[in-house]
């Protein structure tokens, strides 16, 4: 049986660091290549030595495919394809391509320049690892070779999130990559066909969660914010440059529009306008609002919010700053909230997820006085908020795509294993499906039942249609007569008649025959004929012939009498038919026969 | 040479319509139908190639036909059909026979022989498709004839096996359309190792198709089962299952139609049983289907779970547990209300395994949970709504909204569940769909009360940019209860706030303070010292009467005060003073109050406030009683008729102002009577007697009078709205004696025959007119003016013009004062311009030449159609006028009867020296073709021609002021160079 194999080499049972290898129709592909943002070592990037030893990845991977541009999807990009050494096709989304390299920059950047860290990969290797990405277009089937062809869903994560479905011949795999089944304000929501995969590869980030609805989310948000501005409180809101951030500028934006508020929105320039740029121009993969209106007004051009400016932060009044970077632990967020934390009017709203050692991370644990560097303690007086604005499906989230999707099986990666284990327990309870989540570095086997496809003749399909009932019952299979001609790695089913012909073989004929003893005192002739007009007062419906070179053809089976030379009383009988005849059963037949003469004499 | 004759042949047809109407259609025949069958026959045979013969045809079809050459025409394509071997021609044909059977007049029986004999015939698959279409058409416009029907369904059954999916989709149309059920059908070409089932009806045969292998027939199957329930048929049960399988079809086009099957189903069957798989429970069936609808409301196609989504809102008969469901998403999140007595079941809740994404860390790996109690996919219809209201598209949201409001105003408990999140919507991105929330809030507001947390988010709204939705959200204020005095406190609050933010809502909000405080009499009254910071020993300053957010309190107290005759003891003296000046200036928004030691300010208040139906009542009867009084007056020129009149028209007026009711009826009767009364005064006039020459005055009074009644009469007919065509008819009456007076008076001032003449034959066209409009109301106008001069027609047709003149004198003055019957409902359109106030002393600065908007606002009551009647009149000091139509897209309709424009209305003009006054006003516009279209309504057939017939009297058109003017100051100035 033909077999698909996946193996994580990250995010199996853990979160960070995606790259997962899958084995399909004799095609290896590499899904996502990431780091891991908790390591500063060797762990930090997959491990490549699991492909092969040492040489390049080249002849063991047929292609490497990227869901998205966050750095636990990418980030080892260039240190596989340049310095691990790759050189075939590497597959990503349009607005990835873009934005992906600006945040390996930033991040070769803090690495090499902050932490000094040498043998690390270099702007140039980021460039030549681009020139290497071929884009892909949403629903576009591209074909990498002859056999293996992908093709991109929308995933809704972040901007150009992709899921992709993989296909050889008939077995599929479906990668969802990280992805968000309910819309927000500037992306839709995820969406795939009913593809019905033979594996479902799914993230599972949020497994034990449900999440309030997104509306209501939002407008605590909001009402937080807008209560600290009519306060005359500053409201610092903590975020990394590209995602959230872009969706929580429109939920602002669009609500200063509404209410007509005239406090400043602030953001920190640097990376996010380079980034905003982009979203500007990949209006297409946005949600139906900010499509529909980009003509009258692009909504990623903001009115309310400005570029901010160190200076600003000292300003009287109230004002609502974004500042990266989104866990308070360094650069322009700290600096502000350094300033700002002794005012209790003054508010933080951490929109995501915080790293245990972080400042967000302890003043969301309540920590009221914090100890800086030089001994010098920070007393925390303003409000602290957390809003979960990350785009990831909930579990009913995963579940919906499950129902969608229709695969035959699950596998879990990108999550906590005690999550991913009460989800698993879920989906093999609701869908009856096997539901698989591999740790790291084990391999899951998944034996596929893949239909073979065969070429059928027009001419025998017509024919055999012609032989079945009328059409409504197309659905039910139909047994049908024909050849199975295997040739060349090719499957054809002709005709008989064809398939002789075709291979140059003469059609023989296979006939059985039976002997039967009579004992009869009639002439040859006469017992014939009585055999004959029996036969004829028996078997109504048959056509039964009696020729005149002493035989009766029953339908095609032949009966011929011969007497013996010594005992003119006993008559042989002679029977023969061909193996097609079923439904005359020759048995029945002489029993008639030997009945009809027993009896008669 | 064909092509040259036929064009002439139109030339003379276009012709012959100016010949008056009766004589039209036989000499149109005569002339038409050789030429049209002969010209097309013509033209085919001289076709040498396909192409040629599809270009002709296709001319062919841009004429119309008439019903009797019909046939001929058929013939002819039906040869050609025999012979033509191109596939597109015999298609064109094909569909040509089908627009012809459609031809008026026609009757298509003779020509099923012939389709149904070529569809035999027929080979290519794409024609054969055509030729059902056809068979459709035909079968469509025959059906009274069973035979005819019978005969197509069977040639139906027999093609719905092609193996073309267009053949069997048009098949199942024609069954869909024509099938019966009382009438079984055979299957004779049942497949031979099949077991036959011998007779099957139309249903079991369309539903074989449900699972065809083509997703087109698929659907197509659906719609014609779902035709058959149109056409009254009952459906069985036994398709539900089937149905319910294509709920989960690949093809969204096959879901969306399952949906509406399963849904007919659920209408049909509601209370039987249906098993649930895997479990041995069973369900009401409504209650399944609802379950599996919502289901459809995550599905993957748009279009699907908005089709699902609306589909929901009609199913009302459905168990309350499920529908609750809807609004559920399980045990993990019922985490909505908060700072309630549900606190304690929340913690319980997130105590589970469920993080709700609100608070950091609640995430955290907490003790085993039993798994076996928490359900994801929840069978049936858990949180279908939350989806639907999540969803990306806003079509889907909207649905979902209209489906909540339908489901919540028939379901109170379902009502309170679904406040929240329609409280939500208000937060959504796009305002149509906000405003549709609000909408829907407001009409399900008479279950509900909302809780202070609730009532803050609505309240946050009142700070949106949009007016609509501001004013939307004052009127969902009107109708909300409120549980606390802390609520009323808040809303107010708001409400000053919004009031400051935005002065042009004072009037809308202060409407909504009145219904708060009418609403909530016992919540405002402790409130009510605060409110009007008075103190207990200390004056305090009294307020600026002039603020309109003391107005807007003091408009809250008071109407509180009315059913809380305590209040009025905690007011300080200047309260009082205010109360005075308000119930004066702002009278509809300040109720009468019985206040200690004060007369009532005047008589109108004992009226309004022991007011109620009785006063209703008597009212009316008054009204018919005036109307009554002055029907006996039959001779015109009886002593003291006059009199009679001028009181019951003084009556009527006063009624009309204070029962504001019948303001309608009562203004109706009084105008019309009026009329009567000018009729009467003109016809009354002594110079009837004498010469002409002497009485150039007294002419002159009674020429303006006809012409005032003319006036009078346009307002009659088109200024109010439920006038049945019995009244229609007496304003008509009424203008028409208008009309004869003036042909009198015409006739004794001018010399000369000729204009005479003409106005004669005028006048006697509009008598015709009138005969021909009114032939169902004449029995009614017995004894009256029109009557008699029907009688005398024959006479006045052919008499000479002085001789007419004599007779409608005559008839004139002895026809009787013909009786006001009123219908159950007449409305009068009003419109009053809320902005401009015209109380500004700033004019309006702007240079000259160019343009300035003025803001308008106005509210227009009891007009129909506004869109495209309602104009704005601009007039300038210089007596320039200009009307402008306002757009479509700027009026409002906040309620029934009641539209709201809100405009910008663009004034320019040359440089003045002084800052002048433009007057503003709306106009009405009609035109009395519009009343008198049926005789234009009959379309000729398929096809439009071009030369229709001009209305038979020409359009009189005209525009009726019907709002006070309001004048704007405004100053153009020179331009700077």
């Amino acid at each position: 049986m033909p077999e698909i194999k996946v193996t994580p080499l990250g995010a199996g049972q853990d979160v960070g660091r995606s790259c997962i290898l899958v084995s399909i129709g004799g095609k290896n592909i590499m899904l996502d290549c990431g780091m891991h943002m908790g390591y500063n070592d060797d762990r930090r990037f997959p491990d490549f030595s699991y492909i092969t030893q040492n040489g390049r990845l080249t002849e063991f991977l047929d292609c490497v495919i990227i869901s998205h541009f966050h750095l636990d999807h990418c980030g080892a990009l260039p240190y596989m394809s340049e310095m691990v050494g790759y050189d075939g096709p590497i597959y990503m989304t349009h607005p990835t391509k873009a934005i992906c390299p600006i945040l390996l920059e930033d991040f070769r950047k803090i690495t090499v320049d902050k932490k000094g860290e040498t043998n690390f990969f270099t702007s140039q290797m980021i460039k030549d690892c681009m020139k290497k990405v071929i884009p892909l277009n949403l629903h576009q089937t591209v074909q990498v070779d002859d056999e293996l062809e992908i093709k991109a869903y929308y995933a809704g994560h972040v901007l150009g999130a992709a899921m992709v479905h993989i296909k050889v011949g008939s077995e599929s795999v479906v990668y969802t990559g990280d992805y968000n089944m309910t819309p927000d304000r500037h992306l839709g929501a995820a969406w795939i066909d009913k593809c019905r995969p033979d594996i479902l590869i799914s993230e599972s980030t949020y497994a034990t969660t449900i999440r309030d609805s997104k509306r209501c989310r939002e407008r605590d948000f909001l009402k937080k914010v807008h209560e600290t501005i009519e306060r005359g409180g500053k409201v610092l809101i903590p975020v990394f440059a590209l995602g959230r951030a872009q969706e929580l500028c429109i939920l602002l934006e669009t609500f200063w529009e509404r209410m007509n508020l005239k406090a400043p929105i602030y953001f920190s320039t640097g990376l996010t306008e380079k980034a905003n740029h982009y979203y500007k121009l990949f209006i297409t993969w946005t949600n139906q609002k900010i499509r529909k209106t980009f003509v009258q007004r692009n909504m990623f051009e903001f009115k309310h919010i400005k570029a901010f400016d160190r200076s600003y932060a000292d300003n009287p009044g109230p004002m609502v700053v974004f500042a990266t970077p989104g866990m308070l632990h360094a650069g322009q967020s700290l600096q502000i909230f350094k300033k700002w934390a002794g005012n209790e009017k003054n508010m933080v709203i951490m929109p995501g997820y915080c790293v245990q050692g972080t400042i967000g991370h302890k003043i969301l644990n309540g920590q009221r006085k914090l100890e800086m560097e030089g001994r010098a303690t920070l007393d925390v007086k303003l409000q602290v908020e957390y809003m979960s604005f990350s785009a990831h499906a909930d579990a009913k989230g995963i579940m919906q795509l499950i129902r969608m999707a229709e695969p035959r099986n699950m596998l879990l990666v990108h999550g906590e294993a005690a999550k991913m284990e009460f989800l698993k327990g879920k989906i093999e309870q609701e869908f009856n499906i096997n539901c698989y989540m591999p740790a790291n570095g084990e391999t899951e086997t998944v034996t596929t039942n893949p239909s073979v496809p065969v070429d059928i003749s027009l001419n025998l399909l017509k024919r055999e249609m012609a032989l079945g009932g009328p059409l409504p019952d197309t659905k039910k299979p139909r047994t049908m007569h024909g050849t199975l001609i295997m040739k060349e790695n090719s499957l054809r089913l002709v005709s008989p008649e064809q398939a002789l012909k075709e291979l140059g073989l003469n059609e023989h004929q296979l006939r059985f025959t039976c002997r039967v003893q009579l004992q009869d005192p009639h002439s040859d002739s006469d017992t014939l004929h009585r055999i004959y007009t029996h036969l004829k007062s028996v078997l109504k419906g048959y056509t039964i012939q009696h020729l005149p070179d002493s035989t009766v053809m029953v339908e095609s089976i032949v009966i011929k009498l011969s007497s013996s030379a010594e005992d003119p009383n006993t008559k042989v009988l002679l029977l023969s038919w061909s193996y097609q005849v079923i439904d005359l059963s020759y048995s029945q037949l002489l029993l008639n026969i030997r009945k009809k003469l027993t009896c008669s004499r | 040479m064909a092509a040259h004759l036929k064009k002439r042949v139109y030339e003379e047809f276009s012709k012959v319509v100016q010949i008056p109407h009766e004589e039209v259609p036989a000499k149109k025949l005569r002339l038409s139908k050789p030429s049209k069958s002969a010209a097309l026959h013509v033209d085919l045979c001289k076709a040498t190639n396909s192409t040629d013969a599809l270009q002709y045809l296709l001319q062919f079809a841009r004429k119309p036909v008439e019903a009797e050459s019909v046939e001929g025409v058929v013939r002819i394509l039906l040869e050609h059909y025999y012979k033509e071997t191109d596939n597109s021609v015999r298609l064109k044909i094909a569909s040509l026979l089908g627009l012809l059977s459609k031809t008026q007049g026609f009757s298509p029986d003779c020509i099923v022989d012939d389709v149904i004999s070529t569809l035999n015939n027929e080979k290519s698959h794409q024609v054969l498709v055509q030729l059902l279409d056809t068979l459709l058409v035909i079968g469509t416009q025959l059906p009274e004839n069973p035979a005819v029907r019978q005969r197509l369904i069977e040639v139906a059954c027999k093609h719905l096996s092609d193996t073309y999916f267009g053949v069997r989709i048009k098949c199942l149309q024609l069954l869909g359309c024509l099938g019966t059920v009382d009438a079984p059908l055979t299957k004779d070409n049942e497949g031979q190792g099949m077991s036959t089932g011998g007779v099957r009806d139309v249903q079991n045969v369309i539903s074989d198709y449900f699972g065809d292998q083509d997703p087109r027939v698929r659907t197509a199957a659906i719609k014609a089962m779902l035709q058959l329930h149109e056409r009254g048929m009952k459906i069985h049960q036994i398709i539900y299952d089937q149905a319910c399988r294509l709920l989960s079809d690949d093809y969204e086009q096959v879901r969306s139609a399952a949906v509406q099957m399963v849904w007919v189903l659920s209408q049909l069957y509601p209370e039987s049983i249906v098993p649930i798989p895997s479990s041995n429970e069973e369900i009401r069936l409504v209650d399944d289907s609802f379950g599996k609808i919502s289901h459809m409301v995550s599905d993957g196609s748009w279009m699907v779970r908005v089709q699902a989504a609306k589909t929901l809102g009609s199913m009302l008969q459905v168990s309350p547990h499920f529908l609750e469901q809807t609004l559920d998403k399980k045990l993990m999140s019922d985490l909505r209300r908060k700072r309630t007595a549900h606190e304690r079941a929340k913690e319980l809740y997130t105590s589970g395994e469920f993080s709700s994404g609100r608070k950091w860390a609640d995430d955290a790996p907490k003790e085993k949970v039993d798994t076996n109690a928490v359900n994801l996919i929840a069978s049936g219809a858990c949180g279908a709504f939350v989806h639907g209201l999540e969803d990306e598209m806003y079509e889907v949201r909207i649905a979902a909204v209209e489906a909540l409001c339908l489901l919540a105003r028939s379901s109170p408990s379902f009502a309170e569940k679904c406040l929240d999140f329609l409280v939500d919507m208000f937060n959504d991105e796009i305002e149509e769909v906000r405003l549709q929330s609000i909408h829907v809030l407001r009409e399900i507001s008479t279950h509900i009360t909302l809780r202070e947390d609730q009532l803050d988010t609505v309240l946050a709204v009142l700070e949106d940019s949009s007016r609509d939705i501001r004013e939307a959200l004052h009127e969902l204020l009107c109708y909300t209860n409120v549980s606390t005095k802390e609520c009323i406190q808040l809303a107010l609050l708001e409400l000053l706030k919004n009031l400051n933010k935005y002065p042009t809502d004072r009037n809308s909000v202060w409407k909504c303070l009145k219904f708060l405080g009418s609403r909530h009499p016992t919540l405002v009254l402790p409130l009510v010292p605060e409110l009007l910071s008075t103190h207990p020993y200390f004056d305090t300053p009294e307020p600026d009467m002039d603020d309109p957010a003391y107005i807007a309190v003091l408009v809250l107290v008071f109407n509180a005060a009315k059913s809380c005759p305590t209040m009025p003891a905690l007011f300080s003296d200047h309260t009082f003073r205010h109360y005075a000046y308000l119930r004066d200036s702002l009278s509809h928004l300040v109720p009468p109050l019985r206040l200690p030691g004060r007369k009532p300010l005047y008589g109108l208040d004992s009226v309004d406030s022991g007011g109620g139906s009785g006063s209703v009542e008597a009212a009316h009867l008054f009204l018919q009683q005036s109307l009554n009084r002055v029907s006996t007056v039959q001779n015109l020129e009886a002593p003291g008729a006059q009199d009679l009149l001028d009181f019951t028209i003084r009556d009527l007026q006063r009624l009309g102002q204070l029962q504001p009711e019948l303001a309608g009826a009562a203004d109706f009767s009084a105008t019309y009577l009026r009329c009567q009364l000018l009729l009467m005064k003109a016809l009354q006039e002594k110079l009837w007697n004498m010469a002409v020459p002497l009485c150039l005055k007294q002419n002159a009074t009674a020429t303006a009078a006809a012409r005032q009644i003319l006036e009078e009469t346009y307002k009659l007919e088109f200024l109010y709205s439920g006038l049945e065509s019995r009244q229609v008819a007496t304003i008509h009456h009424v203008r028409l004696q208008a009309k004869a007076l003036q042909l009198v008076l015409t006739a004794r001032t001018r010399r000369g025959l000729e204009p005479l003449i003409g106005s004669c034959e005028k006048f006697l066209q509009d008598v015709e007119s009138f005969q021909r409009l009114f032939l169902t109301e004449l029995p009614h106008l017995q004894d009256s003016f029109v009557e008699k001069l029907l009688e005398l027609m024959p006479r006045l047709s052919s008499c000479k013009p002085a001789e007419l003149v004599k007779i409608l004198q005559t008839t004139l003055r002895q026809s009787g004062l013909l009786q006001l019957r009123l219908p159950e409902q007449i409305h009068r359109a009003t419109a009053t311009i809320i902005e401009p106030t015209g109380e500004s002393d700033n004019p309006l600065r702007f240079t000259s030449g160019l343009v300035v908007a003025l803001d308008l606002d106005a509210t227009l009551e009891h007009v129909q159609d506004p869109q495209n009647t309602v104009k704005v009149q601009l007039l300038y000091p210089d007596g320039q006028s200009h009307v402008i139509q306002p757009r479509p897209g700027d009026f409002r309709k906040p309620g029934p009867h009641r539209h709201r424009l809100i405009t910008q209305v663009y004034l320019s003009h040359t440089a003045w020296t002084e800052p002048c006054q433009v007057e503003v006003r709306l106009l009405l516009a009609y035109s009395s073709s519009s009343s008198s279209s049926s005789s234009s309504s009959s379309k000729a057939g398929w096809s439009d021609s071009t030369d229709s017939l001009p209305p038979p009297e020409a359009a009189i058109e005209g525009t009726i002021p019907f709002s006070k003017s309001v004048k704007v100051f405004i100053m153009p100035k020179p331009a700077r160079r």
